[in-house]
């Protein structure tokens, strides 16, 4: 089944103007585990009503593995070309299902001309909530013990602490946290493109470091905001055999979950 | 005024001029590198300072060792204030000169005395912490050699310049008690520490009561004066460097990374066939992508080298460090501040000019350090000083890649990816909405 997901081409055709454009990221496009968060945003939005367009073929990499990754003209030219098609479709405000897409558009395309309100998903579905748009019915979650694993580039980068966590408790779940959290939370391992290559010499990943963190918890659910930090964590809690007992989720799914 | 008077004013101007001369020095190696403009937010930037340099609000995180800092660092601080004192006392001759003061010249010095008590407390736990406990993060090999002895002298500096100031004390409590000169008068006596030490100098006579008591004032002002000409070949400048490296914090938020004017230029030109760049100047030396050298990081960049305490902060947060990858972020900051002196000594014996040496900061940060980072900005968060390691690894990383083509093998093939499909990995662009479709 399809769902009913508008680009913004289709959009400009029938002389309509979507409210907020949702950013897909290439994670959320083409990674088989991240197109389920995908989903799950699309459900949410297209829950409360929300007009809602993406840019579909015309979406193309924000440019930021790139430019952690050392390699500034790629990024620059990812980001004018991304400019050029956002400014193109008048888009004023962002929705990002990831938060390496939001961090970039946000801060870094500004100054190469690109000014848009963006923000990451969390923070929407937190807005859509506190102006009773969304009803958490509370009743899928209930009681579970969550931990809430901290994207760097949502918490660090950006200080958005609180959007996720207050959504988590909006199901009436058992928010637990990691001793590293908030502004000390540890990296999942996948940043400033180590996602894209392997990882130099240590005496352990990165990603089991931070999952065995979680896993102390004993957590029903492992949540978090990132679709790279998806990948590890899951990696990580397939390592340890647990995924019977932890799931990893985004916290878009956890809802998506409970509207359902 | 006497000879004393006369040597002490000369030892003191020796002292200002040394250090004068040395900060000369680290403010033209500081200028070694490129222009950045951190002065705009004028009143944010002296509330950061006021929050995080003055108000130590970052030391919190970690309470012990912040108790104990706070404790040295009020002292410290402080007790300035009574060598202001000795400073007057020394130029011109009297012998305490604000016991006018009377009984609120007693409640300073036994505040002192309380403080200076708190001081050689927390430089003795830090010992402790350093050399016996062994904390994790003062044993990374970094701190091997000079950076190690650095740390201890500066502890056994501040705890013998603290003793004598207690001896000094006790000595004249034991003259006032013999109703000796000057000393009956001026030294208000009964004070919290040193009235408990005065018994043991007792049996002494006057005569040597007063030695001592001259030689532990000498050996406090000078003491201080060395400490003050230390500060610039340490670790320890960060007492001095910490207040301008907060008040010039980056105040973006931490996921924002610079973009390069250099590489928008190119980038125009290639995307917009109208775009005319400026003419090249051919005064200004050739545009470099990204960092080799000390010269390509931006004055700010070499003041947070200035400015490290090599706490190891950073690195004990450090994802990578913390998995037992090469890189630590401490000793990206040590080794910018080592190849940053090594390029100030070369200009001080070439006239001023510095002589190419063959030399950069890739001879001392190596790329495996370099690409063990995240990106995770933990070392970032947890500077008590407002360090920013990251933008180094970053701007060394753009060289790498822009001027150098040594990106690890992944990432070229994810780079060409981008470039080629508009994601890192291998799909087509044609096939971006697919996920709409359940199952696909």
């Amino acid at each position: 089944m399809s769902m009913n997901v508008k680009t913004m081409a289709e959009y400009k055709s029938s002389g309509e103007e979507p409210e907020i454009l949702f950013w897909v990221g290439c994670a959320g496009s083409f990674d088989e585990r991240a197109k389920k968060i995908s989903r799950a945003i699309v459900k949410i939005l297209s829950h409360v009503g929300m007009k809602f367009a993406v840019l579909g073929t015309e979406e193309s990499c924000s440019g930021d593995p790139a430019k952690r990754g050392g390699n500034e003209f790629l990024f620059q030219m990812q980001a004018m070309n991304n400019i050029t098609t956002l400014n193109t479709y008048n888009v004023k405000k962002i929705v990002t299902g990831c938060p390496h897409c939001f961090n970039t558009i946000k801060n870094e395309y500004p100054s190469l001309g690109g000014n848009y309100e963006v923000i990451h998903h969390t923070q929407l579905v937190q807005q859509l909530i506190d102006n009773g748009q969304l009803k958490v019915r509370g009743g899928a979650f209930k009681g579970k013990k969550i931990t809430f694993h901290d994207p760097c580039y949502l918490g660090r980068g950006n200080g958005v602490y609180e959007a996720p966590r207050e959504v988590i408790q909006k199901l009436d779940a058992d928010l637990s946290e990691m001793k590293r959290s908030r502004a000390k939370g540890f990296c999942c391992g996948a940043g400033g493109a180590q996602m894209f290559k392997d990882a130099e010499k240590g005496n352990k990943e990165v990603n089991l470091e931070r999952t065995e963190e979680a896993l102390a918890l004993e957590p029903a659910v492992i949540a978090t905001g990132c679709p790279f930090c998806m990948t590890m964590m899951t990696d990580g809690v397939k390592h340890f055999n647990k995924e019977q007992q932890t799931k990893v989720m985004d916290v878009a799914e956890l809802i998506a979950q409970d509207i359902a | 005024m006497g000879i004393p008077n006369i040597l002490f004013l000369l030892l003191l101007i020796a002292a200002i001029a040394w250090f004068s001369s040395n900060a000369k020095k680290v403010i033209r190696n500081i200028r070694f590198g490129k222009e950045l403009d951190r002065s705009d937010n004028v009143a944010e930037r002296w509330k950061t300072m006021g929050r995080v340099a003055l108000g130590q609000s970052k030391m919190l995180t970690r309470p012990i060792p912040a108790i104990l800092h706070i404790f040295v660092y009020v002292g410290f601080v402080l007790i300035n204030i009574e060598v202001l004192e000795m400073l007057i006392d020394g130029a011109i001759g009297t012998h305490r000169i604000l016991s006018f003061m009377g009984d609120f010249y007693k409640f300073l010095l036994s505040f002192f005395e309380i403080l200076a008590f708190l001081v050689t407390f927390g430089c003795v736990i830090f010992l402790i912490r350093r050399n016996i406990l062994r904390i994790k993060r003062f044993r990374n090999k970094e701190l091997n050699g000079w950076p190690r002895s650095d740390a201890n002298i500066i502890l056994i500096s501040e705890i013998l310049l603290m003793s004598a100031l207690f001896l000094m004390n006790a000595s004249e409590q034991v003259l006032k008690d013999h109703g000796i000169g000057h000393y009956l008068s001026a030294f208000p006596g009964g004070l919290p520490v040193s009235q408990y030490l005065s018994p043991l100098l007792a049996g002494l006579s006057d005569e040597k009561l007063i030695f001592i008591e001259r030689s532990c004032w000498w050996f406090h002002i000078i003491g201080i004066l060395g400490f003050l000409n230390y500060l610039p070949y340490s670790k320890h400048f960060h007492i001095l460097l910490a207040f301008p490296n907060t008040w010039f914090s980056n105040l973006d938020p931490k996921g924002k990374f610079t973009n390069l004017a250099s590489v928008t230029n190119e980038v125009k030109a290639m995307l917009d066939s109208s775009f005319v760049p400026l003419p090249a100047d051919p005064d200004k030396p050739v545009v470099r992508f990204g960092a080799k050298d000390v010269f390509d990081l931006s004055w700010k960049q070499l003041l947070d080298a200035y400015s490290c305490t090599e706490c190891g902060r950073c690195t004990s947060a450090c994802p990578a460090n913390q998995t037992g990858k090469l890189l630590s972020p401490r000793k990206i900051m040590m080794d910018t501040r080592d190849r940053l002196e090594e390029v100030g000594k070369n200009t001080d014996a070439n006239k001023g000019v510095y002589q190419e040496d063959g030399k950069s900061l890739q001879n001392y940060i190596s790329s495996e350090e370099l690409w063990a980072c995240t990106s995770c900005n933990a070392c970032v968060q947890e500077c008590p000083v407002n360090i920013d390691p990251l933008s180094i690894i970053v701007d060394m990383r753009r060289y790498l890649v822009m001027e150098q083509s040594m990106a690890p093998q992944g990432l070229n093939l994810m780079f060409t990816n981008v470039e080629n499909n508009g994601a890192p990995w291998q799909f087509s662009p044609a096939d971006r909405l697919k996920w709409r479709e359940e199952g696909s």
